[in-house]
């Protein structure tokens, strides 16, 4: 093995939690040190940059629980996708499974008669079998044809989009909404409830928490959930286990789409209360959650901190759009660099240092 | 009609230009074994820095130049982190598509709106040196050593390795060079295609040329087919306009992407991805 120093570099099959938060809380401040570094060619202080932004959100009692807004449809659909990775499927397609979602939701609010109280929940019904047919198609595609699902979740997520464009300028388009390209407004009864003085829809919230606890109780308990992992880490094994690769993963799929699906649903009747462009639906929170779940290596509850933590990033663009007068592509910079050192970083988990002064090079601890 | 038909295969080879190149550089990056989904950053970072470049000089040819340049530099950072540290390489495509469409977001601002004096003609030499490209890497891959050391890299690093071959070097070597033909495939956008700049203008270009690529059986020749294809499809998106909506139009290609890629799935089977496709390969620390 080799030395660094007074330390021993050791090889580690399964690293600690500590070091795994560790390394990923190195990777993350290196990402914002080096978004530091754009904005300085920018001829914007970093420092200054970031006290903005710290002050604009963290700090300001008002703009805080915006972070919770942002982070509620981050925390659903990565909650999803840590369990089609944990099945090693790629699922990229988020995005167009949020839109889909938004997309059965609304359907229901303008066009069915459902009464009053049982409005919502039909629409976070509709939201989740939007989300899940959107991500069953390319799950079928792989399974049945081997078709690449990166490729499939990424047309789907095109697809959904011209389609909710196509809505909104088509036959959707509001009676009410004169010039404009959306629908109708909800009514009340197809409304979330928000936490007063906030525009937080906490039933979605209540919704993505419950979620990722009911899962990380799945994937630690259930059959199902055995049979995931299984299948994820040695598809081999999988198989003479006589583990059914094909349901499993449809059935992985349809839950992280399914819960895509619901944080469409959340956008749409919590926040817009009508269906509008899907730039608007979806700041990109499909492809975020990516990141979501990336950071929460494959822990369900982990994804609620990281969730936060996108919802952070995200509230930091909007800070910087209007106080630093920053394009809104400014959070994808961010998204891509903080992506981009967690992968890099990624190495450094398999090794952890050992304390060991004066031990020559050839020895070894267990000798 | 003749005339129209000859219009509409004009038209469906402007737009094809950038697939093909982008997915002749996503071929030889594939065949290395690195998969590269930065295609779509790629081009965006290509089409800004062509249109700048192209407007301060003067010149667009100047602006190809440096949307290779930059395409290349972004294919660059990929290749570090998927072949040097060894890290998800679907992972990484996907930030330097992020990256690259951020940073494209951000350092354009101030440039949309701005016509362009010097443009290249939307059928330049661009669209026949593509297809001469394709004809020459066809070539390289199948009848060279080099192509050889190529196919060997993406099937089996390691017997590759066995046999003195700098597996890393290859690989580095084809994802810049992806990178360099989608930094020009962006460039064609903006200095001739729709000379302009704006934000988000590759609109979903590049992920069809990873398509494409695919859809073509990793085949430079057969990436001919596959550009030309889409190139038509797009159009046709555009002329049918007067009878369908053009929303339900615009996602034509992208459906037909996939049912595309369905439909061939059968045959592909016997001429499928490289061996090695997305595995990083430790070099020396066996």
């Amino acid at each position: 093995m080799k030395r660094l120093g007074p330390f021993r570099v050791e090889r580690v099959l399964v690293p600690s939690g500590a070091w795994v938060l560790t390394v990923s809380l190195g990777a993350v401040a290196a990402a914002l040190v080096a978004a530091g570094m754009i904005f300085w060619a920018f001829g914007i202080n970093p420092i200054r940059a970031y006290a903005i932004i710290f002050a604009g959100t963290l700090a300001d009692r008002r703009a805080a629980p915006d972070i919770l807004r942002q982070a509620t449809p981050l925390l659903l659909a990565g909650v999803g996708l840590v369990l089609a990775f944990r099945a090693q499927f790629w699922n990229i397609g988020a995005e167009g499974q949020l839109l889909a979602g938004a997309v059965a939701a609304t359907g229901v609010a303008l066009f069915t008669p459902i009464p009053a109280p049982l409005l919502l929940p039909a629409m976070f019904v509709a939201g989740f079998l939007g989300g899940a047919v959107w991500g069953f198609i390319p799950a079928l595609l792989r399974l049945k044809l081997e078709v690449n699902e990166v490729v499939s979740t990424l047309m789907m997520n095109y697809i959904a989009l011209f389609s909710v464009e196509w809505l909104i300028h088509g036959p959707w388009k509001g009676k009410t909404a004169f010039g404009f390209a959306y629908t109708d407004a909800f009514p009340e009864a197809a409304r979330l409830a928000l936490i007063p003085g906030t525009r937080v829809h906490w039933p979605t919230l209540a919704l993505g928490i419950a979620l990722s606890g009911a899962l990380a109780f799945f994937l630690g308990r259930a059959r199902l959930g055995f049979e995931i992992r299984v299948l994820g880490e040695n598809p081999t094994a999988a198989r003479y286990a006589g583990i059914d690769p094909v349901r499993t993963v449809l059935l992985a799929m349809v839950f992280s789409a399914g819960a895509a699906g619901l944080a469409g649903v959340g956008e749409v009747a919590g926040i817009h209360h009508k269906l509008l462009s899907p730039g608007q639906v979806s700041l990109g929170y499909g492809y975020a959650a990516i990141i979501v779940a990336w950071l929460a290596r494959g822990n369900p509850l982990a994804a609620i901190i990281t969730a936060l933590f996108l919802g952070l990033i995200f509230s930091s663009g909007d800070v910087m759009k209007v106080m630093l007068q920053m394009p809104f592509r400014v959070t994808d910079v961010f998204n891509g660099l903080i992506l981009f050192f967690l992968i890099g970083s990624e190495r450094l988990l398999n090794y952890r240092l050992r304390w060991e002064p004066g031990r020559r090079p050839g020895e070894t601890a267990d000798a | 009609m003749l005339e129209w038909i000859l219009t509409a295969i004009v038209r469906a080879l402007a737009v094809s230009t950038p697939l093909l190149w982008a997915s002749l550089g996503e071929i030889y990056a594939e065949r290395s074994g690195v998969i590269n989904l930065g295609v779509e950053g790629m081009m965006i970072l290509g089409a800004l820095s062509a249109f700048v470049v192209a407007h301060i000089t003067g010149y667009p040819v100047a602006g190809l130049l440096a949307a290779a340049v930059a395409g290349g530099l972004a294919a660059l950072l990929h290749a570090f982190v998927s072949v040097t540290l060894r890290a998800n390489q679907y992972v990484s495509g996907l930030a330097l598509t992020m990256l690259g469409l951020g940073l494209a977001g951000v350092l354009g601002r101030g440039w949309e709106g701005i016509p362009l004096l010097n443009t290249l003609p939307e059928i330049s030499g661009l669209t026949y040196m593509g297809l001469a490209l394709a004809v020459g890497l066809w070539l390289v891959l199948h009848h060279t050593r080099l192509g050889m050391v190529i196919r060997s890299t993406g099937e089996s690093p390691a017997a590759a390795d066995a046999l003195g071959v700098n597996v890393h070097l290859v690989r580095y070597l084809c994802v810049v060079f992806g990178g360099v033909l989608a930094g020009v495939a962006g460039g064609f956008l903006s200095v001739a295609y729709r000379p302009s700049w704006t934000e988000g203008m590759t609109a979903g270009l590049g992920w069809i040329a990873i398509a494409i690529t695919i859809f073509a059986g990793w085949d430079p020749l057969r990436a001919v087919a596959g550009a030309f294809l889409f190139g038509a499809l797009f159009h046709l998106s555009f002329r049918l306009q007067a009878w369908v909506q053009p929303e339900a139009l615009r996602m034509m290609p992208f459906a037909f992407t996939i049912l595309v890629l369905a439909a061939t799935a059968g045959r592909r089977r016997g001429q499928g991805a490289p061996e090695a496709l997305g595995l990083p390969y430790a070099g020396g620390e066996r």
